[in-house]
């Protein structure tokens, strides 16, 4: 990989918004979904299909693709909208999410959508797949392999049992192919993560299980590009991004409300925006966003 | 009398019989299988010698994952290197696997289809002294209703070893229920097994009465199919070693032709193969059945001997049942 300008940086920001637009109009169009940790991890699904990741969406199953595996399947908007802008089918496909006879399942079915690497929705088994897939890929290839798999996971999903069986076998295995990236956004469906089954000392949890943990702010562009670079250059441990996450980030209305976890625009808390404008509110601040950064690239084109 | 298609042992009958747990020949068939397909991995929870893994770990090693005792994140491990084309076996007892790990099971390799083999070992009350929390009665049930899933009873120890070869070479799913105790080896290289057909081991016109069984249960069938044949019953058995897909062809036929129907199973009486076949011919072709197993209860410790006798299923407990129900 290469560095990143800054007009690369801000085209990378630009289209973010635009998923995170169409985050907001397939989740109104399907009238359920889940919101919040869509939104978070649009810079996170950015930096990766746009930047980071060696995949092709003309040829999905093309052999030495890395593999994204999403573990917290309910956050599939961020995942379809992100492959439909990088090519791997129509964007207006995204409207029909959630409904009869879509390929776009409310929670990913991986038969069903080609360049989907797994079916997720229950919690906690996307990590075990990812430690499955580079275990297959280090018993082939070795410890030189330069194919990587990046499993995304949710903060809250980390309750789950089944997430710490793989964290030590992927510890025992020394599996530096494995890049896991927690949403750290301290929401789940009840309530704040730390109210609902506190996770600090997270990054200590990790180096426990013989981790290399990463934590940094999960919406700096230049900073997500480069935390990968880094997690590519360890050698003989997994890597984990804990990636701190506003829930909602784009949408200032919406922003930080846990509410807004398993709601979708139209359906969502209405202390702040009424139910029936929360989708033109959302497109409205998404599009406020949207001029800030064309400025800053204006900005740069005149330097 | 014996099918002689069946090509079982020359003296089935004998007081001397040479006997063999259907997890050996798991073990066997793992590594005869992985010596031909080199994409043909194993993983096990700790359980290694228990479940035969070990023959397999030995030989290679190198393609031998132990995960610890990690039911649950196992059958996702093996998902995630089925996806990257590798032909995993994971092994534990079956009350873990697929007992603890079955929404792992569903979602992450039958709905995934992803091309993974699920080998339980220490299945029904042969377990014996360890107990009801270690004897699987419910695996057949909880498998067989997962679209996507192949299940596969062997009735001994050298069907355990073909069905294995034979799983290896099924791309999908597929679920091998195995057994901790040894029993009779009652088939030869001979007989044939192939994955999704019923066989008919003992065979007579116009029966007054088919038997359908699986697993290492079937050996009691058929010495109580020879009590009866002579006492002048007319008996059938066959053997259904496919739970899913079920041989609804052969099972249909023999039930046409049978006057009263019985099915055997170390498991469940729901649930099982006396479910599965009692939907087929409730459908197809309806009868009275007479379905024997575990009634709606758990196991407990004892010798394999006593809890079989305990339960009705021993060879005095199946000859009982099915001598009055055709009275």
């Amino acid at each position: 990989m290469i560095s990143l300008t800054d007009r690369k940086i801000a085209d990378l920001e630009l289209k973010a918004n635009d998923i995170r637009v169409s985050i907001i109009e397939s989740l109104a169009a399907a009238g359920s979904g889940h919101t919040a940790g869509s939104l978070g991890m649009a810079d996170v699904f950015t930096v990766l299909y746009f930047a980071v990741m060696n995949h092709d969406p003309k040829k999905p199953n093309k052999e030495d693709r890395d593999r994204l595996i999403l573990s917290n399947g309910h956050i599939a908007p961020v995942l379809y909208s992100t492959m439909a802008h990088a090519g791997y089918f129509p964007v207006k496909e995204l409207l029909t999410l959630r409904k009869f006879g879509s390929r776009l399942q409310g929670h990913p079915h991986r038969t069903s959508l080609p360049g989907l690497e797994t079916s997720s929705g229950p919690l906690g088994s996307g990590l075990s797949q990812a430690v499955g897939m580079t275990i297959a890929e280090e018993m082939d290839a070795g410890e030189i392999s330069n194919k990587f798999f990046y499993c995304l996971l949710g903060d809250g999903e980390l309750n789950e049992g089944q997430n710490w069986e793989a964290i030590m076998l992927a510890g025992k295995k020394r599996l530096h192919n494995l890049i896991a990236v927690v949403d750290r956004n301290n929401i789940q469906i009840d309530g704040n993560t730390e109210d609902i089954m506190p996770l600090e000392p997270l990054r200590e949890k990790f180096l426990a299980f013989n981790w290399h943990v990463i934590e940094m702010d999960g919406h700096n562009m230049r900073g997500l590009y480069q935390a990968f670079l880094d997690a590519q250059s360890v050698a003989e441990k997994p890597i984990v991004i804990i990636a701190h996450t506003i829930p909602s980030k784009g949408v200032l209305s919406f922003q930080r409300d846990y509410r807004w976890h398993g709601a979708p625009p139209g359906k969502g808390p209405e202390d702040r925006v009424k139910k029936d404008k929360q989708k033109e509110v959302a497109l409205k601040e998404l599009k406020e966003v949207r001029g800030e950064i064309e400025e800053k690239i204006k900005n740069l084109n005149k330097e | 009398m014996l099918n002689k298609d069946s090509h079982f042992i020359k003296d089935i009958f004998a007081k001397e019989i040479k006997e063999e747990a259907t997890r050996v020949g798991y073990g066997k068939g793992l590594l005869e299988a992985g010596e031909k397909n080199k994409n043909i991995v194993a993983l096990c929870a700790d359980l290694t010698e228990s479940t035969s893994t070990h023959l397999f770990a030995k030989k290679f090693p190198h393609r031998f994952v132990q995960v610890g005792i990690t039911e649950q994140s196992m059958a996702s491990v093996a998902s995630g290197m089925a996806a990257m084309g590798k032909v995993p076996f994971f092994s534990s007892y079956a009350m873990f696997s697929p007992g603890r790990n079955w929404e792992q099971i569903r979602t992450t390799i039958c709905y995934n289809d992803v091309n993974a083999k699920i080998i339980g070992s220490h299945s029904g009350v042969s377990v014996g002294p360890d107990g009801a929390t270690h004897q699987a009665l419910e695996d057949i049930a909880i498998t067989r209703v997962i679209p996507n899933m192949t299940v596969i009873v062997p009735s001994d120890s050298e069907a355990a070893r073909k069905a294995t070869i034979k799983a290896a070479e099924h791309n999908g799913p597929v679920y091998i229920r195995l057994a901790r105790e040894k029993t009779p080896l009652i088939t030869t290289e001979k007989t044939p097994f192939e994955i999704g057909k019923a066989y008919p081991v003992w065979v007579t016109e116009k029966p007054d009465v088919t038997i359908f069984s699986c697993g290492d249960i079937l050996f009691n069938v058929l010495r109580v199919a020879k009590t009866l044949t002579e006492k002048n019953k007319k008996v059938t058995v066959v053997n259904v070693p496919t739970i899913k897909p079920l041989d609804t062809k052969t099972i249909i036929e023999h039930a046409k032709n049978s006057q009263k129907i019985v099915t055997v199973e170390e498991h469940q009486r729901s649930g099982g193969l006396g479910s599965a076949i009692s939907e087929v011919l409730s459908e197809s072709c309806p009868k009275q059945i007479l379905r024997l197993g575990v009634d709606d209860s758990f196991g407990e410790s004892g010798t394999p001997t006593e809890l079989f006798k305990h339960h009705g299923i021993d060879y005095d407990g199946i000859l009982a049942s099915v001598e009055k129900y055709i009275k």
